[in-house]
């Protein structure tokens, strides 16, 4: 491959991470907060088939994902309910709402299978996208993409560098303490979980209003399951979470150079790839193996690859709270 | 208070009368009257003795996968991978089917072990990630669920390719002789519905009966103390996974063996997160497993009539049992809610 191709496939890895890159934003909050909002694949199947519908009916692309972005933030308010006012299965809540985001996608997009619909437009940022190479593969894109990096970055700094950065924090790491320096732990859940989900959604429009255009039943079966994975591999972290999903992107479009290179290979053996390498990467972050790994490295780089690689969860994921008796149960 | 009283014992039907209602808004939305939906859907399951029959021949492998998750779950376990235990059952069936001559007896005993062996070992696989990998068994068994139906794609478009060029349809329908004998005309084999009754009957004895049943139980409950009580954890994840992908694998044999001839491409369909629907509709109890799955096979026979009378989806039978199920999961105890001036914690005793 000479150059030109090479920035070719690496401007397409960016472009197929860019709805990952939101769903993990928003599920990196949801986790946060101590939420674990299970039921993405579905959530996202059936924003991508209500953004592309509404953006259809609208004629307008930015009103398909505010439709999406609403159905999203509905779903979670559904889970957020049952988790933190009803205290239930935060998996099995997920879980239900996963088959019924998906059954409802079939059922409600059936008329509208297979359509041509609106898309986002082409518009690269005007100089950056001169910058030699780097502006081709980053800043060539449209705005959905622009948008997922800002989201990165401020997802990133609201987390770690804000007061409330420090409430959602303790929201999922430390509900009491939090709660005894006065956060509404309860409210903050609920927010986070909306919003998180309402990015969800958004991220499903990505797919049918720009990434993966139109609709079709299961339009995006699968990618939610990997969305959550990638929250884990990026250790509840945007950035970590974004290169996570440039990883995805990549596997896929080496999937694609090696399908060409060894044409004898059957298609469907380079399907399992994003598979085997969600559980490779899970091994990598959750087991000693990556202990394992950094020990063969010279010492000196052993602390700065046990940042890296070593992850650990919110203390209290997926654990419903009481804050006191006297408070609502 | 009489009042109370009714309303708390009639607010079971409240998640029924629910997920009817939310089914008929959409019927509605698509122009069809509910009456005649649902017509057409009770007409779909139980309007003659062949449809009665494929009910319960559809029946078998959720019942079967149902059961095996009680055990999963009773353990703490979320076999999410149940529905690729079933593709590999079925994959490990189709081989011996396809590729071996035997007496019919032995070759059927062959073929069943063989499923539930394969099952067992891709649910083994799952269990092995979560204690040694560290990979929580939701995400191992989601992973090895599309790597199962990957496989069963590479085969049927590849080595196990129908002569006459590859299709993504199914291999050869496989010889009579290895599959199980039919009731009449149906796609019903009795000898799977007794194989049925007696694995429901062995998980209901072992998690009653046994002590591996309250080792289970107690691991389930609180994994920590389970440890300290010395309950092995990783055996018992792993065997408690490896029972539930064996009955899985059953399923999957049940498929390729009676429901079709041969090895489809999406030849489990769903079962394996359907089955997770039933068990949590049972409460994780076996003995209202078969009752549940029974009904939720009706409905999704019946949506598949209802598609082919109405041109409305089949996803519609889906819809009314998830909502079901969710809206059993969120609002099936009023106690919780706080209606009827019930307190939290109160029990049913103390009406």
């Amino acid at each position: 491959m000479n150059e030109l191709e090479w920035v070719r496939v690496l401007a397409s890895i960016v472009l197929q991470a860019t709805p990952l890159m939101i769903a993990v934003c928003g599920e990196t909050i949801t986790e946060r907060a101590g939420i674990v909002n299970l039921s993405l694949d579905g959530t996202m199947l059936l924003a991508a088939m209500t953004g592309f519908v509404a953006g259809l009916l609208t004629g307008s692309v930015w009103l398909g994902f505010l439709a999406a972005a609403l159905i999203g933030g509905l779903f979670a308010s559904i889970l957020a309910f049952s988790a933190i006012r009803l205290r239930k299965d935060q998996f099995a809540v997920g879980f239900v709402l996963t088959l019924l985001g998906e059954e409802l996608s079939a059922f409600l997009g059936q008329n509208y299978s297979r359509i041509p619909g609106e898309s986002v437009t082409h518009w690269g940022i005007p100089i950056l996208k001169d910058i030699p190479i780097l502006g081709r593969i980053f800043f060539d894109h449209d705005p959905v993409v622009y948008f997922a990096y800002v989201l990165v970055g401020f997802t990133w700094w609201w987390i770690f560098r804000t007061q409330a950065g420090l409430r959602l924090r303790s929201a999922g790491d430390r509900p009491e303490t939090g709660f005894a320096r006065g956060v509404d732990i309860q409210r903050l859940r609920y927010v986070y979980t909306i919003v998180g989900g309402a990015l969800v959604g958004i991220a499903g429009a990505a797919y049918s209003l720009d990434i993966k255009l139109g609709w079709s039943e299961g339009h995006t079966r699968g990618l939610g399951w990997i969305a959550l994975a990638i929250v884990i591999f990026g250790g509840w972290s945007p950035i970590r979470g974004a290169l996570g999903a440039l990883l995805f992107g990549a596997s896929k479009a080496l999937a694609t150079v090696l399908q060409r290179r060894f044409p004898e290979v059957s298609v469907v053996a380079f399907n399992a790839t994003p598979w085997v390498l969600m559980i490779a990467v899970l091994m990598l972050v959750g087991s000693d193996l990556s202990e394992r790994l950094i020990v063969l490295a010279p010492e000196r780089y052993r602390s700065r690859l046990r940042h890296v690689l070593r992850v650990s969860a919110p203390n209290a994921l997926g654990k419903p709270f009481s804050p006191g008796a006297s408070g609502e149960g | 208070m009489t009042g109370r009283i009714w309303l708390r014992r009639l607010w079971p039907l409240a998640p029924i009368i629910g997920s009817l209602a939310i089914t008929s808004g959409l019927l509605l939305l698509f122009g069809v009257s509910p009456f005649e939906g649902f017509g057409a859907l009770i007409q779909g399951a139980f309007g003659t003795q062949a449809k009665v029959l494929s009910v319960a021949a559809f029946w078998v492998p959720l019942t079967l996968a149902a059961t095996g998750l009680v055990v999963a779950f009773t353990a703490g376990l979320w076999n999410i991978g149940v529905e690729g235990q079933i593709v590999m059952g079925a994959v490990a069936a189709s081989w011996l089917a396809l590729r071996f001559d035997a007496p019919r007896p032995i070759l059927l005993a062959a073929e069943i072990l063989i499923a539930m062996a394969a099952g067992a070992l891709w649910a083994g696989l799952t269990a092995l990630l979560k204690t040694r990998g560290g990979v929580h068994e939701i995400f191992g068994g989601l992973a090895l669920n599309n790597v199962a139906i990957i496989l069963t794609n590479f085969l049927i478009s590849g080595p196990w390719q129908p002569p006459e060029g590859g299709t993504f349809r199914g291999t050869v329908p496989f010889p009579d002789k290895a599959l199980f004998p039919l009731l009449g005309e149906s796609r019903l084999s009795p000898l799977s519905v007794l194989l049925t009754i007696v694995a429901v009957a062995a998980v209901y004895f072992i998690l009653r009966g046994t002590y591996w049943g309250l080792k289970l139980d107690a691991l389930g409950r609180n994994p920590r103390s389970a440890f300290l009580l010395g309950v092995s954890s990783e055996r018992e994840v792993v065997f408690a996974m490896m029972f539930c992908g064996a009955l899985a694998g059953l399923g999957g044999a049940v498929r390729v063996l009676s429901w079709f001839d041969s090895l489809r491409q999406s030849i489990s369909g769903g079962i394996g997160f359907l089955a997770l629907l039933v068990v949590m509709l049972a409460l994780f109890r076996v003995i209202l497993v078969p009752f549940i799955a029974f009904f939720f096979s009706a409905v999704l026979n019946g949506s598949i009539s209802l598609q082919l009378r109405t041109q409305l989806h089949s996803s519609l039978g889906g819809i009314l049992t998830s909502v079901l199920v969710l809206l059993v999961l969120l609002f099936g105890d009023y106690r919780r809610l706080g209606l009827f001036g019930a307190r939290e914690g109160e029990t049913l005793a103390d009406e």
